[in-house]
């Protein structure tokens, strides 16, 4: 790739005590790149998010986002930068309206008119419109999710980072969510850790591995995937 | 559109009623009852104050007593020194603001937990007490004012016009004032619920986390708002202190207790549910008390108990349910 790079991440490592959830890892994203993040459980995929949104600060290594030095900063800084997460476990307001949850993801950025208009506008890309006036916790789940993708996207962030955005939704929504996500990847930068293949072969073009909290594999998503080491990590053999 | 209609026809009949009681009251009932009424209102404040704290902002504050009474011996001291109690207003509002905002920058810059949180402000509001009862001998003195230990200080001056230390007003005057601050005080809760910042505190209650993610700082919503409800429980204490007296009390358990069962009873995440249920509260707790043969503050923990298990939401959203339930009805069922 040619394009300047919007993410540049350098011996980043985060440890739990004795565990080392990430170790050491090299991670490069230009901007305007759409990159798939897959690997087993526990190989320290979410972890890795949450360093880049500031929920966890790394123990070591750099994060330069567009040139700034962000590890350590406080969330809403980072988020400000232009960083939008959809976390693993759904983060929503379930208390409040559907409406009212992407107008204040939309109102941090834009005007009060213009909030409301980007809110609108989302409702109906999202295709819940007719949810608008219910609480988020009524919700199905899948729903549900696509609220937090909306509230995360109302902002325009350049940099967005969504974990397992596909994880509970039956195989129609699957595939909607598939093409809003390359229809995002347009404009912005986009990070998708999924465990579902197929949604995985949907979006992506280029794949890294995460295994054991290292980088195992990157590249082209065919070669990836059909890769003999991926498969044994997939299937619990100990590889590396 | 319709919601919005009856929101407003609901602020003007608040309005006009609040007023119109205001004026009308003090004319038909007895000197006595106008009196206990303007306390009534005062504590009413003071519970309003965390409603917004509490209700709105999800901050658990166990201590709002601290700045109900900051604000009494703030008001009764500035008004012993000025001869006057024009400048005792801001006074009392700013001084517990200010030390709710040292106090809340503390807490929220420290990440305390919410448990913590509680606890903190608790033990505050305790030390506080132990500090204003250790304050007997005539060398604790601010200005004129002696501060007087476990009695307090000897004579609050009433309210007077502005600029006129001597011409005190009356009971009635002083009973419009204080449906006018509550009133004032509702609105500008109101208001600030509807504000960009009002919401985001709301969120914040709803979900920290997803807030911070959205890029708003949950830490200064959470102070702003911790120092308005100070400021608020201030200007609450200024309405008790002219009209009973300032004493360590305030700073005691009774209140800081008293005050989170009113908010519970009235509906906690509601603003007029706290003024009703702290009002109604008080009467029924003064009527308790003269028939003798029951302990008001035994029968407050059983009523406490009694909401916490039959009524969780509180008063206030059980009326309102009530009343649309009505209206439904007489609507007949199954039309929207
Ligand atoms: N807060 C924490 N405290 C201690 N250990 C943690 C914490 N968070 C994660 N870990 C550990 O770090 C490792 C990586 O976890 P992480 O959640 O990042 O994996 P993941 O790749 O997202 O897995 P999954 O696919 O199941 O979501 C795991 O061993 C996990 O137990
Ligand atoms: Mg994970």
């Amino acid at each position: 790739m040619t394009v300047a790079p919007i993410l540049e991440i350098r011996k980043l490592t985060k440890r739990f005590g004795g565990v080392t959830a990430v170790d050491g890892v090299d991670f490069t994203l230009a901007d305007g790149e759409l990159r798939c993040l897959i690997g087993p459980n526990g190989a320290g995929k979410s972890t890795f998010f949450n360093c880049l949104s500031g929920q966890l600060a790394p123990t070591s290594g750099a994060v330069h986002l567009d040139g700034h030095d962000i590890s350590g900063w406080p969330s809403h800084a980072i988020a400000r930068l232009g960083v939008g997460i959809k976390t693993q476990v759904p983060s929503v307001f379930d208390g409040l309206e559907v409406r009212e949850n992407v107008w204040l993801a939309a109102r941090r950025r834009y005007n009060a008119r213009e909030a409301k208009e980007r809110c609108d506008e989302l409702l109906t890309r999202l295709n819940i419109q007719s949810l608008a006036a219910h609480m988020v916790g009524e919700l199905a789940h899948g729903q549900r999710q696509l609220v937090e993708i909306g509230m995360v996207i109302a902002s325009d962030p350049r940099l967005i980072l969504l974990d397992e955005p596909a994880a509970g939704m039956s195989r129609d929504e699957v595939a909607r969510l598939a093409a809003l996500i390359s229809e995002i990847a347009r404009e912005r930068s986009l990070i998708v850790v999924d465990h579902d293949m197929r949604f995985i072969r949907m979006i992506a073009e280029t794949v890294t591995v995460f295994h054991q909290g290292r980088v195992l594999i990157e590249g082209e998503v065919d070669k990836v995937l059909a890769d003999a080491m991926v498969k044994d990590v997939y299937l619990g053999k100990q590889v590396v | 559109m319709r919601a919005r209609r009856w929101r407003l026809i609901g602020f003007l009949a608040l309005l006009l009623g609040g007023v119109a009681f205001a004026f009308g009251f003090p004319a038909f009932a007895s000197l006595h009852a106008t009196i206990q009424l303007t306390n009534a209102l005062a504590l009413a404040l003071f519970a309003l104050s965390l409603a917004l704290v509490w209700g709105f902002g999800g901050i658990l504050c166990f201590g709002q007593a601290a700045f109900f009474g900051l604000g009494a011996y703030a008001y009764a001291i500035a008004a012993i020194n000025f001869g006057d109690t024009t400048f005792a207003w801001p006074t009392a509002i700013l001084v517990p603001a200010a030390f709710a905002a040292a106090l809340g920058y503390f807490m929220f810059y420290g990440r305390l937990s919410d448990v913590y949180l509680g606890v903190v402000t608790l033990t505050v509001t305790l030390i506080l007490f132990q500090l204003f009862n250790s304050t007997a001998g005539p060398e604790y003195r601010i200005g004129d004012a002696r501060l007087g230990g476990f009695n307090g200080i000897p004579s609050t001056p009433p309210l007077n016009v502005p600029f006129d230390g001597r011409a005190y007003l009356s009971p009635e005057s002083i009973f419009v004032i204080a449906v006018l601050v509550l009133l004032a005080a509702l609105f500008g809760c109101l208001w600030l619920l509807r504000t960009r910042f009002g919401r985001v505190l709301v969120s914040i209650r709803e979900n920290p986390l997803r807030a911070e993610l959205l890029g708003y700082d949950v830490r200064v919503h959470k102070l702003a708002a911790f120092t308005i409800g100070g400021g608020m429980a201030g200007l609450a204490g200024l309405l008790f202190a002219q009209n009973v007296l300032v004493n360590p009390a305030l700073f005691s358990l009774l209140y800081t207790a008293q005050v989170i069962i009113w908010v519970i009873v009235g509906g906690l995440g509601t603003l007029v549910g706290p003024i009703l249920g702290s009002i109604g509260l008080q009467y029924v707790m003064a009527w308790l008390g003269t028939l003798g043969w029951i302990n008001p503050n035994l029968a407050l923990g059983v009523i406490l108990v009694a909401f916490v298990l039959f009524v969780p939401r509180g008063l206030w959203p059980l009326l309102v349910k009530v009343v649309t339930h009505g209206r439904r009805l007489v609507r007949g069922n199954g039309t929207s």
